[in-house]
């Protein structure tokens, strides 16, 4: 058996700066590490004194595709301290806000980052010269989700309008009122994307993974609820840190989080679906159903699909929001602070994004920890890669190598996330 | 015939992804700029990453590592010209927050092998080490400016970008002034435009994304801040924000340090 290396330099359609390197020994995996470059930034430590009410600006700037999840994720948190709780049409604007990034951020990974592995491309610009239409209606399914962020958000990327406590200026009904035929658009575009992801060729792979997500006592989770495993975790939120810890290894300059005693878990899509199918609606289940998709589905590269049933959802969810949106008589809740602390978990497109910061009495950030989604999955990320590598040792390293870019792609990982926890890396330097 | 199309390449640094998302986020007008211009080497979008020389280069993010130093000096070599995007190229960046402590402190909150870290000091624009042809300021940017940009240098004109304050085109807007009006503090008025006035358009203080406009007189407007009741550490965090390390701001937020 010879000694094999599979070295990715710069690992392209993923956002941020990683890289691969498997080495295969005597037919072995021996060594697999996803070596993520991308400087740190130090979020955490830069927030220590600011402001309380800076934490959804300051940490939307950790992502420029999932903004909005980190928003969420920071004004929960603040408001968890404060002891105040948002709710009615405040809540749903929040939600729809939510829906936007969805539905931009699964279409930007199914068409642009994940697809043209399926198909054989470099890039959704050459799958465009073979496939104008799909990719014209990629587009604007990405757009109808954008409009909404930039509709309530003010802009597309780092929305200007969340506070701690709601929004800056809610819309009128008037305002919303147009979004309604742009997603229904879109949920058709939606269903579609789910038969057409569906009736891509998969690689045939599955692991025994621990599924964590949070659930909600009614909804499709977001914003909300506690977090459960297919494996029987089913804690609050703010015992996060009991139960996951993060560790830095040398090859990153993210940190890797694992459940305590047990190791890696899988967030995201994936995990949401097989832990909430029972909540999707109507439409979503039905497009799932129709392609054969229920629960569990254990087959990583079958995600894209997956992405796509949750963008059924959002569409619908949004239109739903709404069509029954009603003005708040205030754009935002009363907010006193207090000293204490405050958690926060929501469910970022690539999965759950928990903050937790402590507040002092003057309102100052004494203390912050951000753990996002990439970071949770990257073990499982190269657990996947030895267990795939392993499978397919004989293959010949070229399609070795793409097929090794595709099921880290599967995560649709966020390096730039990752990368303020990330651990850094050593060999290249 | 048709002149051969610039080739094209976009680089990243220390920065969220935003910038250059900015140019699929243009779902109109994405395709078409894909197809003016050769995208020789774009990571976050292709798998085909061409090597240099480039006649353009777009570099996101700021030089923050002494990895990047060396990076961003090849990198000028091998652009014709170069351009700029986002708060992290032109200023630094968030994480320029640094630049006031020191970066020893800082790793070893975030990470528990603060060893494996290796960071410069200060996070620094790209222009810091080399010459920039363009910045195009914002965090994020404006999509529509970069097409500008893009439309500018395919047809060998200057791009039109207002250098004038966030102030300006909110009166041309018909916005209710925020600061004057309801005693929010505002950076509009040191603030250069790009973002079409949105935060006061949304009932809310401008926070300095697109950096110092053009001679700004951030004492006037510090004071200003001063006598609606904020202190003197409001006002530093004010000016310490996305833009922090901008000569102006930077100068503004040390006058309030102390």
């Amino acid at each position: 058996m010879k000694n094999r290396t599979i070295k990715v330099d710069y690992l392209a359609r993923v956002e941020g700066e990683g890289a691969l390197l498997i080495k295969t020994k005597s037919g072995q995996v021996s060594d697999v590490k996803l070596r993520i470059f991308e400087p740190p930034r130090f979020f955490e430590a830069f927030l220590r004194g600011r402001k309380y009410s800076e934490a959804p600006d300051i940490t939307a700037r950790i992502c420029g595709i999932c903004s909005v999840a980190y928003q969420m994720s920071s004004v929960h948190a603040m408001e968890n301290a404060f002891g105040i709780t948002v709710n009615g049409q405040l809540r749903e604007l929040r939600r729809l806000l939510y829906c936007g990034e969805w539905i931009e951020s699964h279409a930007l990974h199914i068409y642009f980052l994940h697809a043209p592995d399926f198909l054989g491309y470099d890039d959704a610009i050459q799958l465009a010269k073979d496939y104008p239409n799909v990719v014209q209606k990629a587009l604007q399914l990405k757009k109808a989700g954008n409009d909404i962020v930039a509709l309530l958000g003010g802009r597309e990327i780092h929305p200007i309008n969340v506070k701690v406590g709601g929004f800056y200026r809610v819309p009128t009904r008037r305002e919303l009122a147009p979004l309604a035929e742009k997603l229904k658009w879109a949920r058709d575009a939606a269903v579609e994307t789910v038969k057409f992801t569906a009736g891509l060729p998969f690689m045939e792979f599955e692991q025994d993974y621990e599924f964590i997500a949070l659930r909600h006592t009614s909804e499709y989770p977001m914003n909300e609820g506690k977090l459960v495993s297919n494996r029987g975790l089913d804690i609050g939120i703010r015992d996060y840190e009991f139960y996951f810890e993060e560790s830095h290894v040398q090859h990153s300059n993210a940190l890797h989080s694992t459940m305590k005693q047990k190791g890696a878990y899988f967030v995201g899509p994936l995990a949401r679906f097989n832990l909430n199918f029972d909540r999707l609606s109507e439409i979503a289940q039905s497009a799932a159903k129709d392609v054969g998709f229920v629960p569990e589905i254990r087959n990583p590269f079958k995600g894209i699909v997956v992405r796509a049933i949750e963008v059924v959802y959002a569409c619908e969810e949004a239109l739903r929001i709404v069509e029954s949106y009603e003005e708040p008589t205030a754009a935002a809740v009363e907010v006193v602070p207090r000293a204490g602390f405050g958690f926060g978990c929501t469910e970022a497109p690539r999965g759950i994004l928990y903050h937790r910061y402590r507040i002092g009495d003057d309102g100052l950030i004494k203390d912050a920890k951000i753990v996002p989604p990439t970071a949770q999955n990257l073990g499982t990320i190269e657990n996947d890669l030895r267990g795939f590598v392993a499978a397919n040792i004989d293959m010949p390293k070229d399609w070795l190598t793409l097929r090794c870019e595709q099921a880290v792609r599967n995560y649709d990982p966020c390096i730039s996330c990752a990368t303020h926890f990330l651990k850094l890396d050593i060999e290249g330097s | 015939m048709a002149a051969k199309k610039p080739k094209v390449a976009v680089f990243k640094f220390s920065s969220c992804d935003g910038c250059q998302l900015s140019l699929l986020d243009a779902e109109e007008e994405f395709l078409a700029v894909a197809g003016a211009v050769d995208i020789a080497f774009f990571p976050e979008v292709s798998r085909r990453m061409l090597k240099g020389p480039y006649d353009v280069g777009i570099v996101e993010g700021s030089v923050s590592t002494p990895h990047d130093v060396e990076y961003i000096r090849e990198i000028r070599k091998q652009c014709t010209t170069l351009i700029t995007i986002g708060a992290c190229a032109t200023a630094g960046g968030i994480q320029a927050l640094r630049n006031w402590k020191d970066v020893k402190d800082f790793t070893n909150i975030v990470y528990a092998s603060p060893e494996y870290i290796s960071a410069l000091d200060r996070s620094l624009p790209t222009g810091s080490f080399v010459h920039v042809d363009f910045e195009l300021r914002g965090c994020p940017i404006n999509k529509y400016q970069l097409i500008e940009v893009i439309n500018a240098l395919l047809h060998q004109r200057k791009p039109s970008i207002p250098a004038f304050s966030v102030c300006v085109e909110c009166k041309l807007r018909g916005n209710v002034c925020v600061m004057v009006v309801q005693g929010i503090p505002c950076l509009g008025p040191v603030t250069q435009t790009g973002c079409g006035a949105l935060c006061p358009s949304y009932g809310r203080g401008c926070y300095g994304c697109f950096g110092p406009s053009d001679s700004p007189n951030t004492a006037a407007i510090a004071e200003r801040f001063s006598e609606l009741g904020e202190t003197k550490y409001d006002i530093m965090l004010a000016f310490r924000g996305f833009n922090a390390y901008a000569n102006a701001f930077r100068r503004e937020s040390d006058n309030h340090e102390k």
